[in-house]
């Protein structure tokens, strides 16, 4: 007879990377999203990718379904395993495995946390571009899954655009090299298919990554407004006149007062409807360029001041009001819903005058903090998620939220992913012959739907197409 | 049997059927349905169907029971400059984009080789992007979703036409550089990019080893450049391409940086027309290649090219890395240098050749370990009958 499960994986791991206790499993119940909870069979930390392989090889020989996770700073709900499924945090391998200044490349394991990886860089004049929100907890396998952003990816794109190979591990424990250091891959586009798949394709176990030369110069502005509607338009203006700056961001009046009033306070103007903070960055003569066309858009559409940030510390002040306005927020409220949702920029006005319209009729607070240049939205809602009422009336408020997003010609997410929150919104925006091809595709290196299963595509819709496919 | 197929084809799409050159019908569908309806029946029937799009980069030579032309659906459905996206039908040119977004001073951020007669269906299933890559990134990055057909008439849309979308699997990343072999690109939504105010071009003819210490140099002082390409239509003699772009003083100011840094003689030209004359002379010779390698190996991948294939032209992406190479080889020449590049762990891919050159080579070669067995998983998906004529792998590697 086959040992218990837990002593076959304690037999790889060791037993003090097999947790198996309540206690232990209810701190793996939730991701970054309070709005869904579910508690892994149980978790098991590999060290090592043999590790990580011979984990996945013995759940398959048991056919049991698995769900990775990197540092659990995700917001839809995606790396949540259930009592059937067993949970494997990645956050073990997090070496940096090379860099290559001259190729600009590295290679990574992928518990590496993303700042990390800058970090490691920067003695070489170089950085890992995509910079999400929580990019000082999470990790590069947790962002290949999701097609990480943030805000800098107006101008340089989201992680899809950054990793160049993968090395990975399939649910049925092959594992496969895909992509190649340059990025030409040895055949079709399967490092493309691969990143963004939510953990549903295999477990990436060693990613390689461009880097971006550091910018010669950076400026950082903060121009305030005292209409949202003016903010909105000014960031059509600057798009429509031909600058990408590096990034563009919009903070709301409600947003600004949780910054301000934390320790992360950023100096923003508490009387403003909305700061934009837009940063430019290239060569200096491409920096004064861009000011020279930015600067006066700002102020024909009405900003009261735009403040240029006068050295690093001013600017890394101007950014951390920014990226840690999710956790001055936590402050004011017991819990907060992060959406996500992406419309063409320019029905941007339009829809935050819907976004303040929900947040009136369901009685709520929104706060918005978001890559305006992107149109990437993220409403805040503010709640607590003991009262089921209230909670009831987000999740309808969310959804209606969507649904104007997607009416405005945009999608239900730009960065978080589908995950087990937005599953039911995935048929507002693809017929079911589009969902039953993905689930065909999934299955092409999954054919037993052991990797996170349940997850990014109804499961109704996954039945629609040819049985197996082959001839 | 070509009788009863005329007359299933026309009760589908009426008179867009034709007898094509081969003697076998034809098929120039006017939507993104008549597509879908004419590769369904040949789905039903079990019918073998050759893509063709405008025929300047790839002759439609594959033999199959019939051919499909993406000629007539050529519609740029919309252009919104402000949200700097367009949505485009695979059979439009790029003669034809370029013309109707130069009139909102947008643009595309990819230039691939060849005649701007080439469809953009073309450019995408052959991922073939040109120089500006080195600025805008592979021609990848400029698709924000797709309206595909599988080879039996289903259509599949992913993405969408905003800039920033991760609901549901990346599937338009499978069909570029797919050559057709994931089904057919039917309508796409692309991203695009302002015209710059200016543009300042640097060339520079000489041997290959200054110019592309030049270029180099260049590239590692982080001048902001849109272009850096190293051109050889007849090697030794190179030519190296440098252009900045901007607002006039900023392209200006990196125009003098990059003359300072690199210390070689420049005379003035005109990047574009230079990248295009060089672009198209990659269709002069029956045999296009590309190789996945990282510029501090240009140089010696160059030579390693000329040794095993003999003369051709080239052209050497100094920033990103990435070589192309033109000219007439052996099929069996042109495998054994993919074997030895593979040992040098640089992907070999055919970009176009004659069918008999396709199927002998493939288009992909030299797997690593685990992608061929992915690659027919994904192919099942789409074409499970492999009824769309693509030598994804061609014979020596089946």
């Amino acid at each position: 007879m086959a040992a218990p499960l837990e002593a076959a994986l304690a037999a790889i791991v060791g037993p003090r990377w097999v947790k198996t206790a309540a206690a232990e499993r209810r701190t793996y119940e939730a991701d970054g999203l309070p709005t869904h909870a579910s508690v892994p069979r149980l978790a098991v930390l590999p060290g090592s990718r043999n590790e990580v392989i011979a984990v996945v090889r013995l759940l398959a020989e048991r056919g049991v379904g698995w769900v990775a996770r990197g540092a659990g700073t995700g917001l839809s709900g995606g790396a949540l395993a259930n009592q059937a499924t067993v949970l494997i945090p990645l956050t073990r391998l997090n070496r940096i495995l090379s860099i290559d200044p001259e190729g600009r490349r590295a290679v990574v394991e992928p518990g590496v946390v993303n700042a990390r990886l800058s970090e490691a860089a920067a003695p070489f004049g170089l950085y890992y571009a995509p910079d999400p929100s929580s990019q000082a907890a999470c990790t590069i396998g947790g962002n290949v899954a999701e097609n990480a952003g943030g805000p800098h990816c107006l101008k340089y794109g989201t992680t899809t655009s950054h990793v160049v190979a993968l090395d990975v591990v399939l649910a049925d424990g092959t594992v496969a090299t895909l992509g190649s250091v340059q990025g030409e891959p040895w055949g079709p586009d399967l490092v493309g298919l691969f990143v963004g798949s939510e953990g549903m394709f295999g477990i990436a176990l060693g990613v390689t990554v461009r880097l971006e030369p550091l910018p010669q110069a950076v400026r950082t502005l903060l121009a305030d407004f005292t209409a949202v509607r003016s903010a909105t338009e000014a960031v059509g203006a600057i798009i429509a006149a031909g600058v990408v700056p590096a990034a563009l961001e919009l903070i709301d009046q409600a947003c600004i007062r949780a910054v301000e009033a934390s320790i992360y306070a950023a100096g923003y103007p508490t009387d403003a409807a909305a700061v934009l903070l837009v940063e430019l960055d290239g060569s200096r003569a491409a920096v004064d360029g861009e000011f020279a066309i930015v600067e006066p858009i700002l102020s024909a559409h009405g900003a009261r001041s735009v403040r240029s940030a006068e050295d690093a510390g001013e600017r890394a002040r101007l950014w951390q009001g920014r990226k840690k306005a999710f956790g001055a927020m936590g402050r004011i409220a017991r819990d907060l819903v992060v959406q996500d949702a992406v419309v063409p920029r320019t029905a941007l006005p339009a829809i935050l005058d819907t976004i303040t319209d929900v947040a009136r009729r369901y009685d709520l607070t929104i706060a918005n903090v978001f890559h305006a240049g992107d149109g990437n939205l993220h409403p805040n809602i503010l709640y607590d998620a003991r009262d089921p009422e209230l909670s009831a009336r987000v999740a309808r408020a969310s959804k209606e939220i969507m649904a104007a997003c997607v009416a405005a010609g945009g999608t239900i997410t730009g960065e978080h992913g589908v995950g087990s929150d937005k599953i039911d919104y995935m048929e507002m925006i693809f017929d079911t012959t589009s969902l039953a091809a993905m689930c065909a595709v999934r299955r092409a290196f999954d054919p037993s739907e052991r990797a996170n299963p349940g997850k990014v595509i109804p499961l109704h819709t996954c039945r629609e197409w040819r049985s197996a496919g082959v001839a | 049997m070509s009788g009863a197929m005329l007359a299933r084809l026309r009760q589908i799409v009426g008179n867009d059927v034709e007898t094509g050159p081969d003697s076998r019908p034809l098929v120039a569908p006017r939507s993104v349905d008549a597509l879908a309806a004419a590769l369904g029946a040949a789905g039903d029937e079990g019918w073998t169907v050759r893509i063709e799009g405008g025929g300047t980069w790839q002759a439609p030579d594959a033999p199959a029971d019939l051919g499909i032309t993406t000629r007539r659906l050529n519609g740029i459905l919309s252009v919104a400059p402000a949200d700097l996206v367009a949505t485009v039908q695979c059979g439009a040119t790029i003669r034809q984009l370029a013309g109707k977004l130069a009139g909102h001073r947008m643009e595309v951020g990819f230039d691939p080789p060849g005649s701007p007669d080439r469809t953009i269906g073309s450019v995408l299933a052959t991922a073939t992007a040109g120089p500006a890559a080195h600025r805008f990134g592979p021609i990848r990055d400029s698709l924000l979703g797709s309206t595909i057909v599988a080879a039996d008439g289903k259509l599949v849309r992913s993405g969408g036409s905003v800039v920033k979308n991760v609901a549901g699997y990346d599937l338009s990343k499978i069909q570029v550089g797919g050559f057709g072999a994931f089904g057919i690109i039917a309508e796409v939504h692309l991203r695009l990019r302002a015209l710059p105010a200016a543009r300042r071009t640097l060339v520079a003819q000489g041997m290959l080893d200054p110019l592309f210490h030049a270029a180099r140099a260049i590239v590692a002082a982080s001048v902001d450049t849109t272009i850096i390409e190293l051109y050889a239509n007849a090697p030794p003699r190179w030519t190296l391409v440098v252009e900045t772009s901007g607002t006039e003083q900023g392209a200006e100011i990196e125009e003098a940086r990059a003359r300072e840094i690199a210390g070689v003689p420049f005379e003035a030209g005109d990047s574009r027309s230079t990248v295009h004359a060089f672009g198209e002379a990659m269709t002069e010779a029956p045999v296009t290649l590309r190789a996945g390698v990282l510029p501090a190996s240009l140089p010696e991948t160059a030579d390693l090219f000329t040794e095993s294939l003999g003369p051709g032209r080239l052209s050497l992406s100094a920033g990103r890395g990435g070589l192309r190479w033109c000219g007439s080889p052996t099929a069996a020449a042109a495998m054994e240098l993919r074997h030895r590049l593979a040992a040098r762990e640089i992907p070999l891919t055919l970009e176009r050749a004659p069918w008999a050159f396709r199927m002998a080579m493939g288009h992909f070669g030299a797997f690593r370990e685990g992608v061929r067995p992915l690659s027919d998983r994904v192919r099942d998906v789409f074409d499970p009958k492999r009824l769309v004529a693509v030598a994804l792998e061609g014979r020596a590697n089946g």
